[in-house]
């Protein structure tokens, strides 16, 4: 089983990133149970998001606590918050930056990987400017890095899951995928 | 088909394969997204229903009562205070014999005032007359609410399908939606004997004195009673249309087990992986999840619990004064019963505070240490 | 002398109850004018056909024909509402003859 948290903030689309991940996973004929941290969100806020992959039905509906991997989707929260709170020894933390991994220094021994998330969702005009929609984005890196999907799957959620500009977002999955 | 989707969406699904006719609701954390849904598929035709928007969740349970009597399939969902809210008109619609199918999404009671999970919303509703159905998982929320109808309009008593809040409500799981072709072959369209029509002039409901009201009540017991075949019965033919079966209770590894959790709602599933790691660790363990608990399975639990030698009973839920419910019908099923095994109750996961499979592990420690049932509940996870 | 129509059904056996407690054509046989024991009598004369003692009528039985008010005396249980309102009081209240 492969667990993964999820950091962001309300309203960059970390929940949703989440769900269409699980959706392309899930194509694949896997097991995945995805949701939300069970609260209130608001916009700007922090907010995690959790993902459980498995080779067969799912049982455990309790929280995820020691995740394998640990994706940030905004940087400032890595200052912000301890993003490896429970993240087992050897885990990988994906951070969207523009900054290379070796920058970024965490307690204990963990594989950095960074994709430029916010670069390829402004590219591809998704969101705005100042508050650019990343979740596609960070998805493509995501897949590749774990290597949990194949990209046609990504695409296929994506297009599934995402009424608006679908085809930039897979664009943008794409092409972090490409990057990462 | 496969599909990702969260236990309020599985809700919805359920309501509209279920080709729902009248869908009246009031919104409510974490019920919501089941009537956007709905409201949206009514909208856009998905689903040829009437939507009906109202002031309350004691309307809400109105106007479904309105649209049963007049012959149409009715379903509403709602959470805790709203449930609450619809508490006399939970007594009309079973009272009056209307098959309604509801779906709540198990919520603490305020104050404090909370959105997250235990069951004490829903159990507080356990002598109004209706079914209720526990599930664990999305895929059993969407098949057991056309099985609810199924079995509902059979007897002509409402049902209750029931998730917990955000731990099934707002989680994604793989479900396999039912094909509607299958399901219409499944659930015929509702035809009630006596129906309110101006070719026919009734009026429901009325004055009932001493010397009838008895025998309404009377009734509704013993079709209650038939209610547990019944439901195994439909379980086993959805089985052969969808190649899942649903029944009272889903025993895991019970058969040799020494020691059984007995577990409803998610905390239910969970249990399963605790056996897992017992056995691992050599104790023969085994989990009872109770998915019906109106009408009670007592024969399905009595064959289970006869077998064992001790029982933990996990309830996420309190009566006040007298300990986890589950726990009190489990005692009633086992009592004046040779060959029984001890009973230990346990309350665990208030609030929406997480039931971990550490935890199980903590209550099977406890209860294998205990030589005999305690009068004691023990709370898991509290902070003394 | 009216004849005492009002009916009661009282079932034998909870087999013979239906399942819903409704009552089965109510207002065909429950002739509930036998509960009244004083009766409205409408002095057309002084009637100005406003319809308020139509409007009020709770049960409703009183019934509007050719603009005139006409009262359905197997249902009206006498609770004298029409007379109270009927703005030129030309509704009287009468005892019924046993």
């Amino acid at each position: 089983m492969v667990e993964i948290r999820f950091h962001g903030r309300g309203g960059q689309g970390t929940v949703v990133a989440s769900k269409i991940l699980a959706d392309a996973i899930a194509k694949e004929g896997k097991w995945v149970q995805a949701y939300p941290e069970f609260g209130v969100e608001r916009r700007g806020s922090p907010v995690v998001a959790f993902i459980r992959i498995d080779g067969r039905p799912i049982y455990d509906k309790s929280r995820i606590y020691a995740p394998d991997h640990v994706v940030v989707v905004d940087p400032t929260l890595v200052e912000a918050i301890d993003i490896t709170e429970g993240l087992k020894p050897g885990g990988t933390i994906i951070i969207n930056s523009d900054r290379r991994p070796e920058e970024f220094e965490f307690r204990g021994k963990f594989r950095v990987r960074t994709i430029n998330a916010t670069e390829i969702a402004v590219k591809h005009k998704l969101g705005s400017l100042t508050a650019p929609i990343v979740n596609t984005a960070i998805a493509g890196a995501v897949v590749k890095i774990l290597g949990l999907a194949r990209p046609e799957s990504l695409a296929a959620a994506i297009r599934d899951g995402i009424p608006i500009k679908p085809e930039d977002n897979v664009k943008a999955a794409e092409e972090a995928y490409e990057k990462a | 088909m496969r599909k990702v989707i969260m236990g309020n969406h599985a809700l919805s699904y359920g309501a509209m394969l279920a080709r729902s006719q009248v869908i009246s609701a009031y919104p409510i954390t974490p019920q919501t997204q089941v009537v956007e849904l709905l409201s949206e598929m009514c909208a856009d035709g998905t689903l040829d229903a009437q939507f009906i928007k109202v002031e309350s969740e004691h309307s809400a349970m109105a106007s479904c009562i309105g649209a049963s009597v007049a012959g149409a399939r009715a379903f509403t969902a709602t959470s805790a205070q709203g449930l609450a809210l619809m508490h006399e008109m939970l007594h009309w619609a079973a009272g009056g014999r209307h098959p309604i199918v509801m779906g709540n999404i198990n919520r603490a009671m305020a104050p404090g005032w909370s959105i997250w999970t235990d069951q004490n919303d829903s159990l507080s509703q356990r002598d109004t007359g209706w079914m209720q159905f526990y599930c664990s998982s999305n895929q059993e929320v969407v098949d057991t609410v056309i099985q609810a109808f199924k079995v509902a309009e059979t007897l002509m008593i409402p049902a209750m399908v029931i998730l917990d809040a955000f731990a099934l409500s707002h989680t994604y799981e793989v479900v396999d939606v039912p094909d509607q072709a299958l399901v219409d072959r499944y659930l015929p369209p509702f035809k009630p004997s006596i129906k309110l029509t101006p070719a026919d002039p009734r009026a429901f409901g009325g004055l009932t004195g001493a010397e009838h009201y008895m025998e309404l009540r009377y009734k509704l017991q013993k079709d209650m009673e038939k209610a547990p075949a019944l439901i195994e019965e439909t379980g086993r033919e959805f089985g052969k249309v969808f190649g899942r079966e649903l029944g009272l209770v889903d025993p895991y590894l019970c058969g040799d087990a020494e020691f059984v959790f007995v577990t409803s709602g998610t905390a239910g599933f969970t249990a399963r992986v605790a056996v897992d790691e017992l056995r691992a660790a050599g104790v023969k363990a085994g989990n009872l999840r109770i998915k019906v608990f109106r009408p009670f399975p007592f024969d399905r639990v009595r064959e289970v619990l006869g077998k064992v030698k001790k029982a933990a009973v996990v309830d996420r839920n309190c009566s006040y004064g007298a300990g986890g419910i589950f726990y009190q019908e489990v005692k009633s099923a086992v009592y004046g019963r040779p060959g029984m095994p001890p009973l230990i109750g346990y309350v665990a996961g208030l609030g929406g505070r997480d039931i971990t499979t550490a935890q199980f592990k903590e209550v099977a420690a406890d209860a294998m240490a205990k030589a005999k049932a305690e009068e004691e509940i023990v709370w898991i996870g509290v902070k003394k | 002398m009216r004849p005492r129509k009002a009916k009661k059904i009282v079932f034998k056996s909870a087999e013979e109850m239906p399942l819903m407690i409704c009552s089965v054509g109510h207002q065909t046989h429950n002739l509930t004018g036998a509960w009244r024991n004083i009766r409205p009598e409408i002095d057309l004369e002084r009637c100005i056909k406003c319809g308020i003692c139509w409007k009020f009528c709770p049960e409703p039985s009183i019934d509007v024909v050719d603009e005139w008010p006409v009262i359905d005396y197997d249902y009206c249980k006498g609770c004298g509402i029409c007379a109270e309102e009927c703005p030129t009081k030309c509704i009287a209240m009468v005892e019924e003859r046993k």
